[in-house]
């Protein structure tokens, strides 16, 4: 089975929220000090769940990363987890591009990588929140959709797919070529081996840009956003907090009962 | 855009009753369409819904849709968008709000891709700019780290999820008056896949969104014995267990009790928070609780700077006692 992974650059969403700082002025986070960007963890997930497949069934696995050349090191963290092949997207015209843009640019790269059963992305990414360009690349490419998948399999010649619900799960069956957008449950993305980490250092990752794929750069950029960011800020913190003290642990728990009660939270 | 009227909400019925989620969009579509004068309309899908409807009009609906189909957790999701699409063709709606909830999720984005319209997931306000009237959606971003305000201005219908708890639900007003239609969309034979199953896990004791206190545990509680007490404290008080990301991802406890920006969003009166560090992601699902007690041994964990009450000290020393001294009290 050959599976497409889409997957975006961002910085480290796990980082301390004393270390997260913002220019309000631009709109933009600032690159938090000596921390490097990692893959979207959600599509880090994306692409394990790819390897699985690929343990069980074979295939080739091809990683597509809209971004800027920097962003090959996520193709190559791909690459040392144990994916095949990998592109980054870059070009002027994807500057500034919002979500259907990128997914526009996306689809166009994976037309040309063609040759696939499956698209798997990320059911989000950790910067923006939205969970978008997997859904918006199924409308551009009129495949079959399922979100928020937790694990895949084949069946009848079909795609398997279980989705995570609020309360529970539901299974859905799919034909090829299918896309998916992949949740946390999947679990541990595997680590990459060492031989997987200096194979991937050494390649070189090609770089695809708007004509490469055959898209319209138009299509694209700042020119073609559908919405417009007003302002980016920290929120303030409506709560104090009043530590318990005691002489130990348990003196504190009493007093913390206490003071519940005199609050009428209790 | 002066061809775009109507706000319509795509709302959602759980075992037949309009849920709590799509009475807090009522009313914050209510606001929205009195500053625009543009009538609030409502798509109910399910069967034998008409009561329904007459609750949505004196909740503030003054169209409601009703169409004959499954609820969304017993359909295939593109079945589902035919009627939405349906709907969309006859009324054009200026803004399509959903919750972002299971069907919000998957929904939004597909419908605004195939309109051709702007899109803006897990809002937790909405307003109209005075000047301009253009749509200003407020959400959470980087995890809850920030906060980004969209100007939703061409590009109509703007497809907008709203976050549970992002409004009071709409306050019942009988005497309200509005209309009650009946739309049938069939769904095409060129949709592909099924849905083969649903499953609901069957959580013990109470459902976390109607839990008046909530014990959540995060990764500090070391393993799954931890959740012993963890599980303990909540029964003494009568209420809800949830957990992070942590003790999902070591398999301590099902990933359904999940609170935070992918799981559940709870607002109890009283939340309190052991061996959490406190991450926005987590911090999304809880942050509207009334109290927010937090027990960490790391006294710079950044959830004491969400928390009303902290313990600095090990849970394994503070749980047994609060366990006994809440019996005690409660007994009383």
């Amino acid at each position: 089975m050959n599976i497409i992974v889409c997957t975006k650059q961002i910085f480290d969403p796990e980082i301390p929220p004393a270390k997260f700082k913002l220019d309000a002025e631009t709109m933009r986070v600032v690159p938090p000090e000596g921390i490097p960007p990692v893959m979207n963890p959600y599509d880090e997930r994306a692409v394990e769940l790819a390897l699985r497949l690929k343990d069980k069934y074979g295939g080739i696995i091809t990683v597509l990363t809209l971004g800027n050349t920097g962003a090959s090191s996520i193709v190559k963290h791909a690459l040392a987890m144990g994916v095949d092949q990998g592109v980054v997207l870059a070009d002027k015209a994807f500057d500034g591009s919002d979500s259907f843009s990128v997914a526009y640019f996306l689809s166009k790269a994976i037309e040309k990588v063609g040759d696939y059963e499956l698209v798997l992305c990320g059911r989000q990414a950790a910067d923006w929140d939205e969970g978008l360009v997997g859904s918006i690349i199924a409308e551009y490419l009129g495949l079959p959709l399922i979100t928020l998948a937790e694990a895949i399999d084949v069946a009848n010649g079909e795609l398997r797919v279980k989705r995570i619900t609020l309360d529970g799960y539901q299974v859905f069956s799919v034909p090829t070529p299918a896309i998916i957008t992949v949740s946390y449950e999947v679990g541990r993305p595997r680590l990459p081996s060492g031989w997987g980490i200096i194979s991937a250092s050494q390649k070189k990752i090609p770089v695809w840009g708007s004509r490469d794929i055959d898209a319209d750069p138009s299509r694209g950029g700042a020119k073609a956003i559908r919405r417009r960011l007003v302002k980016l800020f920290i929120p303030e913190r409506k709560r104090k907090c009043e530590i318990i003290e005691g002489e130990t642990t348990a003196e504190a728990a009493v007093k913390l009962v206490e003071r519940l009660i005199k609050e009428g939270t209790l | 855009m002066t061809d775009h009227r109507d706000i319509l909400i795509c709302g959602e019925l759980k075992e037949g009753k309009i849920t709590t989620t799509t009475k807090e969009i009522l009313n914050i579509g209510r606001k929205l369409s009195d500053e625009l004068k543009q009538a609030l309309s409502l798509l109910l899908i399910g069967h034998q819904i008409q009561e329904e409807a007459d609750k949505a009009i004196s909740l503030g609906a003054d169209n409601v849709y009703l169409a004959n189909g499954n609820p969304f957790s017993e359909s295939l999701p593109e079945c589902y968008m035919t009627i939405i699409i349906g709907v969309c063709s006859q009324l054009k709606p200026s803004i399509i709000l959903f919750g972002h909830n299971d069907m919000g999720r998957d929904l939004a984005p597909r419908l605004a891709a195939r309109q051709g319209s702007s899109v803006c997931m897990d809002c937790v306000e909405l307003s109209i700019n005075p000047a301009t009237k253009s749509l200003l959606a407020l959400k959470p971003v980087y995890g809850g780290n920030a906060m980004a305000l969209w100007a939703l201005e061409n590009y109509q219908p703007h497809v907008v999820t709203l976050r549970p708890r992002a409004a009071a639900p709409a306050e019942s007003d009988p005497s309200r008056r509005g209309e009650i239609m009946t739309v049938a969309f069939e769904a095409t034979d060129s949709i592909k896949g099924k849905l083969l199953e649903t499953v609901k896990e069957e959580v013990k004791g109470i459902r976390l969104e109607e839990a008046k206190v909530v014990v959540a545990g995060g990764g500090g509680i070391g393993g799954r014995e931890g959740f012993q007490l963890i599980k303990k404290f909540a029964q003494i008080l009568g209420g809800a267990v949830g957990i992070t990301r942590v003790p999902r991802d070591e398999n301590w406890m099902p990933s359904s009790l999940e609170i935070g920006q992918t799981g559940h969003m709870v607002s109890p009166n009283l939340y309190i928070a052991v061996g959490i560090s406190g991450a926005p992601q987590h911090l999304a699902g809880c942050s509207g609780s009334k109290c927010i007690v937090a027990i960490n041994k790391d006294p710079d964990a950044h959830i004491f700077k969400e928390a009303d009450f902290g313990i600095v000290g090990d849970y394994r020393e503070a749980l047994p006692v609060l366990i006994d001294k809440c019996r005690t009290v409660l007994a009383s």
